[in-house]
């Protein structure tokens, strides 16, 4: 088979922590970038762009911010959509209040808001963790929300509290076609996925999964709990805050709370938990997955049997179809799509052979 | 360099290397949880390049002792002096600061990281670059990583792990974990390693390798060793001294030899008839 490791010898041990070791594995995540960054645009329509790439790639990021901090670093958390709209929020008022800084660094500074609220809300977790921490970060979901539905300056006094985003600016140019749209999102979600890659493979990484899996040995160790534990709140809430930007300015078009919601956390939680906890890969999978399906499954419905049955039949089966994949993929493959990803590969570097 | 080992830890006291001063004293040390008392005004002293077991019977306070002088539990009475520094209090990941390092007496790995990944954890505290440079891979970051690396594979290769260094942990059996745990404390290079009951659970074989590499690591890198063993043989012939504790309390301590025909010892181990 083409996939094996034969012949590629490692000479230093730079080329031994290369984030892609195999030359195969390279090619491949080569391809699939530049199916994403040339071939896609060639082939796709509008309606692509804006409802399902776009939404699929910030969904992605979001998970991945999540996945640093409750894949990573173990600390559960049910207030991710409340960092995303922490970050929506000042990115707004950021892009708005002060209008001449470019939109990448009002992007960043959001990040960073973000973050700040993040490290607040993650001070519990010294204390607790596991259920009870999920439920403190719950606290942070429902005040979150609650502030931006009743605090007027940051909605702009709007009485609808939706508030429309302006368009964004690069050097003169306005992002406002759906492919623009679609190449800002991909660039800042892939620059953002490599260096989440960089970080959980160096110390920090390291510091982080140390904490999960045995925070009195990680203690014992050397490794601070106080400051890793916080500096997970701060890397996942800069993500999530990143994300909950891009979903405002290049998805939705308005800022409003309603969007940032309770479910949303939740559906961020399943993209991590289908997809692969404690993995990049898994965050973007689980996002294809939960995003990607019910489209794909309404789409086929409606082609097999649209004409045979009723449209809400079609409706429930899709959802039940819909969670009978979610159990079924976790029952063959407990810790996500990620892991059963990785198991195929194993399969095919030793075939024929079973082991 | 194996028929040299095998000709020390034959004959422990003909080692070559030198006893130093103290390292480590341990003064009135009383530890209670509640109304139990774990430790009862114990001390003893420890010098450098020795190697020094902690034994006792089931529940005499040994691991308590351990946690104590690496800063996990926190004495209610006493102080510890470790390389010139008096201390009550001290946190658990300060103490590893100083150069204290230890193995767990449960397994107590990284699961769901390969074995690398593991022992890298165990030079994560002199990593000191930010996450900027790290996140971009770039500059200090990156050359830390490397230069540390190669560290880690020196300790893989001592402890003749190179097989399995890319090997989740989770998969390993119990010898090989309890040597990954080994490699983990050594990559830091402590000056005091604490080993809490490092061959328990082995055969002979595995224990015949683990006396080797505790014995290396004695001679190679000078490292003091505090050892808690239920296994006699191993003890007597490891150790240069021994303490011997019994519900918390310290009834004898000396060489291997005074602590063996110590009557209060074979009294608590035995059982006394009337």
């Amino acid at each position: 088979m083409f996939y094996r490791e034969t012949g590629q010898f490692k000479t230093s041990y730079a080329a031994d922590d290369a984030i892609f070791p195999i030359r195969q594995d390279f090619l491949g995540f080569g391809i699939i970038m530049l199916i994403a960054f040339v071939g896609i645009p060639l082939v796709s329509n509008e309606y692509y762009f804006v409802a399902i790439l776009v939404p699929f790639l910030i969904s992605g990021l979001a998970a991945l911010g999540l996945n640093i901090l409750t894949g990573y670093a173990g600390q559960l958390s049910l207030g991710a959509a409340a960092f995303m709209s922490v970050g929506a929020f000042s990115a707004w008022n950021f892009i708005t209040r002060l209008p001449e800084i470019p939109f990448v660094i009002s992007f960043i500074l959001s990040g960073l808001a973000a973050a700040a609220v993040g490290v607040f809300f993650g001070i519990p977790s010294l204390r607790i963790k596991g259920f009870y921490l999920a439920v403190a970060t719950l606290a942070a979901q429902f005040f979150i929300e609650w502030i931006f539905t009743h605090v007027g300056w940051f909605y702009n006094y709007d009485p609808s509290g939706s508030i429309s985003t302006p368009p964004l600016t690069l050097f003169g140019f306005e992002l406002t076609s759906p492919i623009s749209r679609y190449y800002t999102t991909l660039t800042i979600v892939s620059v953002l996925a490599l260096l989440a890659k960089n970080m959980m493979r160096c110390s920090i990484g390291r510091d982080f999964m140390a904490v999960r899996d045995m925070d009195i040995a990680a203690e014992v160790i050397g490794i601070p709990m106080l400051k890793t534990k916080l500096l997970a709140f701060a890397i996942s809430s800069f993500y999530l805050g990143i994300a909950g930007a891009l979903w405002a300015f290049t998805y939705l078009g308005n800022v409003e709370p309603a969007a940032f919601d309770i479910s949303m956390s939740l559906r961020i939680l399943f993209m991590i938990i289908v997809g692969g906890v404690g993995t990049i890969l898994g965050s973007f999978i689980g996002a294809a997955f939960i995003l990607l399906l019910p489209i794909f499954l309404n789409i086929s419905a409606h082609a097999l049997l649209g004409d045979l049955v009723s449209q809400q039949f079609l409706v429930v089966a899709e959802l039940m179809v819909f969670g009978g994949l979610i159990i079924f993929f976790l029952i063959i493959e407990p810790q996500g799509m990620a892991r059963l990803w990785q198991i195929v590969k194993e399969k095919i570097r030793m075939w024929p052979f079973p082991y | 360099m194996a028929e040299v080992e095998v000709a020390t830890a034959a004959s422990p006291t003909g080692k070559v290397r030198q006893i130093g001063d103290t390292i480590l004293e341990v003064e009135d040390i009383t530890l209670s949880f509640g109304g139990l008392v774990a430790v009862n005004d114990v001390s003893f002293n420890v010098r450098e390049h020795e190697i020094f077991s902690i034994i006792g019977p089931n529940g005499a306070g040994k691991s308590s002792m351990l946690n104590v002088i690496n800063g996990v539990y926190h004495p209610q009475k006493g102080q510890i002096t470790f390389n010139g520094k008096t201390r009550k209090h001290m946190k658990a990941h300060h103490s590893a600061a100083e150069g204290i390092a230890r193995t767990f007496q449960n397994i107590a790995l990284f699961k769901g990281m390969t074995v690398l990944d593991n022992v890298m954890t165990g030079r994560n505290k002199m990593m000191k670059s930010n996450f900027l440079t790290q996140a971009l891979y770039w500059g200090k970051g990156r050359n830390e990583e490397i230069t540390h690396r190669r560290k880690v594979e020196d300790v893989i290769d001592f402890l003749q792990i190179q097989a399995i260094r890319k090997t989740p942990v989770g998969r390993l059996p119990y010898g090989l974990q309890k040597r990954v745990e080994l490699a983990r404390a050594l990559a830091a290079e402590p000056k005091l390693l604490l080993l809490d009951e490092p061959m328990a659970g082995m055969n002979v074989e595995e224990k015949e390798d683990m006396c080797r590499f505790v014995l290396d690591i004695n001679d190679e890198f000078g490292t003091t060793i505090i050892l808690i063993e239920h296994d006699m043989g191993v003890v007597m012939d490891l150790s240069d001294r021994v303490v011997v504790l019994n519900y918390g309390v310290k009834i004898a301590d000396g060489t291997p030899y005074d602590v063996c025909n110590n009557q209060a010892v074979i009294d608590a181990y035995l059982g006394v008839t009337e």
